[in-house]
């Protein structure tokens, strides 16, 4: 090895640096809530490269607060790489050795692709809460039209976790014949009470914020900063298990010793609001209404007189659906309601329930069982491709 | 399910005995459930020789790992809660193989099987082999085998039973027997194992409906 200092070579397992690029859409999107999307951008990065035929492309789906910088670093300077750059590089479990790898920021979104944030050409102002109302559905179509302008009729898998896993599953009823595999992480085929419940917390500490004006707070010069916060710390809590919250804080405070008020004592508060305040100064309000509301509304077996079996049987490629046994906020009772209607319509599936205290966020997270298994799907796809590809 | 026999072939892709026995039963295109299904070998030849619709449960993460490697549909759930989950006669088969011993309740989990699937596919170590009685009549101690390697405080295999339980268990409960082989220790069947099944019989297969 050459003695050179580390952060001049780029790990061998990074994409290393990337460049997203933006793509520019001039058919109007018909959206499910009857309203039209006469134009708009996608943002949207990849990684390695589309084989002749087109056949190894892989879309990545992100998640509530995610966005199209899934892998590799924008620039020497940055600090961390992109939200999933543990499962996405070469020899990763999505090795881009072999796939060509697609990470968009959705509609709606605040990273670069249309939202809220974004002029409204009618007006000439921001969208702000006039942008419409977007769900997992339009999502996927937007996602269709982005995959034909790359010459992608087909993914090798589409993939995602939590809200991602959301549009994946759709995206194997939607789209059954462009759409060979799909990886539904720590996900649920529709949200509970009270995961509904927790939006609603969420959404009302940024409706009653005083800076958010109605959701005109671009032209105001301001952000419902306090409301996004509190949002932020709310949602942050249902990520983590208590076992994880205990074994990271558990009561420990920042001096030592307690001063009876209400400022910053216990390491956790100072975690959340630390969270809280990072999370404020990088995510639009109007996108945290918009996703939040895409979530509860998310229900496929709806347009199936509510059977998720039927639903399920518009798919035709196989599943891999992973639950992680500490996340309470998409537990794993259900992913098995998942799993279960693809038995029941006999799709092919597997599904592992990872052993793990990281909560909801494990699905991020480098664990040993979870990216063995992941990577020995993506793998066994990748051999699959490769096998048909040398026949031909 | 960790018994002896579930221990995955690393060594190629030839079933073991047993398990080429049980696939001349299932027919083309059968939809198969295979309990405690290890690294999914048995699935992987079925789907490849019978064109088989498979699932496995498993509990074991390596063996799942395993199955996913192979291409078989794997599906992370403990048999001893039962197969609630799953509808009535949604299998044609359902299979165990050398786990009956290991689970909490060999009858219920025997009545799901059921449940679930037309016929029921089970094999199981004999207890009443000529070997595992002498052991026990001659040094009074819990026989260890080859077929049988562990000591009686850390056995996985808590419910053993013999040919002749079982065979009083389905009379008793109303089942079927379609058919049943009895393997002695060279994994093949012969006059004594014909004659005598539960003293020279080390492995017994049953195809059970009900």
């Amino acid at each position: 090895m050459p003695d050179t200092p580390a952060h001049d070579t780029p790990a061998h397992d990074s994409v290393g640096l990337v460049k997203p690029s933006v793509m520019h859409f001039d058919q109007p999107l018909e959206l499910e809530c009857r309203r039209v999307l006469p134009a708009y951008d996608l943002i949207y990065e990849t990684y390695g490269t589309l084989n002749t035929d087109a056949t190894n492309a892989v879309l990545i789906c992100h998640a509530l607060s995610g966005h199209h910088h899934a892998a590799g670093y924008h620039s020497e300077e940055d600090r961390r790489p992109g939200w999933w750059d543990g499962c996405i590089g070469p020899g990763k479990p999505i090795d881009t050795n072999r796939f060509f790898v697609v990470s968009l920021n959705n509609l709606g979104g605040c990273h670069g692709s249309t939202g809220p944030a974004s002029i409204n050409p009618e007006t000439g102002q921001p969208w702000g809460p006039d942008f419409p109302m977007v769900t997992v559905k339009d999502w996927v179509n937007s996602q269709a039209r982005l995959a034909d302008r790359l010459g992608i009729q087909k993914w090798a898998a589409v993939i995602g976790g939590s809200l991602g896993g959301m549009q994946a599953l759709q995206w194997s009823i939607d789209y059954p014949e462009r759409i060979a595999h799909a990886a539904v992480i720590a996900s649920a085929s529709k949200l509970s009470a009270q995961n509904i419940a927790f939006n609603e917390v969420a959404r009302q500490s940024i409706l009653t914020d005083p800076n958010f004006h109605g959701g005109h707070y671009y032209l105001h010069d301001t952000y419902p900063r306090q409301g996004l916060i509190l949002a932020r710390m709310v949602g942050h809590i249902t990520y983590l298990s208590d076992d994880a919250m205990r074994a990271k804080f558990g009561r420990d405070l920042r001096s030592g010793r307690f001063h009876f008020g209400f400022d910053v004592e216990f390491q956790v508060e100072s975690y959340l609001r630390h969270q809280g305040e990072t999370f404020s100064r990088n995510f639009d309000a109007n996108t945290y209404l918009l996703m939040t509301k895409a979530l509860d509304y998310f229900d496929p077996a709806r347009d199936f007189d509510h059977s998720l079996e039927r639903a399920l049987a518009q798919a035709t490629c196989p599943f891999l659906v992973v639950s992680f046994t500490s996340d309470w906020r998409f537990a794993p009772e259900r992913s098995e309601e998942i799993v279960n209607a693809l038995v029941a319509v006999g799709r092919d599936v597997s599904y592992a329930e990872v052993d793990t205290d990281k909560g909801h966020d494990a699905f991020l997270l480098d664990i040993p069982e979870y990216t063995r298994l992941f990577g020995a799907w993506m793998h066994r796809i990748a051999s699959d491709l490769e096998a048909r590809h040398d026949r031909r | 399910m960790t018994a002896a026999d579930t221990l995955p072939d690393t060594r190629g892709e030839t079933l073991r005995t047993d398990l080429s026995l049980i696939r001349e039963w299932i027919p083309q295109g059968a939809r198969v459930l295979d309990l405690g299904c290890g690294e999914g070998q048995l699935l992987q030849n079925l789907r490849d020789t019978r064109n088989v619709q498979g699932y496995g449960l498993e509990i074991d993460q390596d063996n799942i790992a395993g199955c996913i490697r192979r291409g078989v549909n794997v599906i992370e759930q403990d048999i001893d809660e039962g197969l609630g989950n799953i509808a009535d006669k949604r299998f044609d088969y359902v299979l165990m193989t050398q786990a009956l011993q290991a689970v909490q309740r060999p009858d219920l989990v025997l009545a799901e099987m059921l449940r679930v699937g037309r016929e029921a596919i089970v094999t199981f170590p004999n207890f009443g082999h000529w070997r595992v009685r002498g052991y026990l009549f001659f040094k009074g101690r819990m026989p260890v085998s080859r077929r049988l390697p562990y000591q009686w405080y850390d056995t996985p295999n808590i419910h053993l039973c013999t040919v002749n339980d079982f065979d009083a268990h389905c009379r008793q409960r109303g089942y079927r027997i379609l058919d049943r082989l009895v393997l002695n220790n060279d994994h093949a069947s012969g006059i004594g194992t014909r004659l005598w099944p539960n003293v020279f019989g080390e492995i017994a297969i049953y195809r059970v409906a009900c």
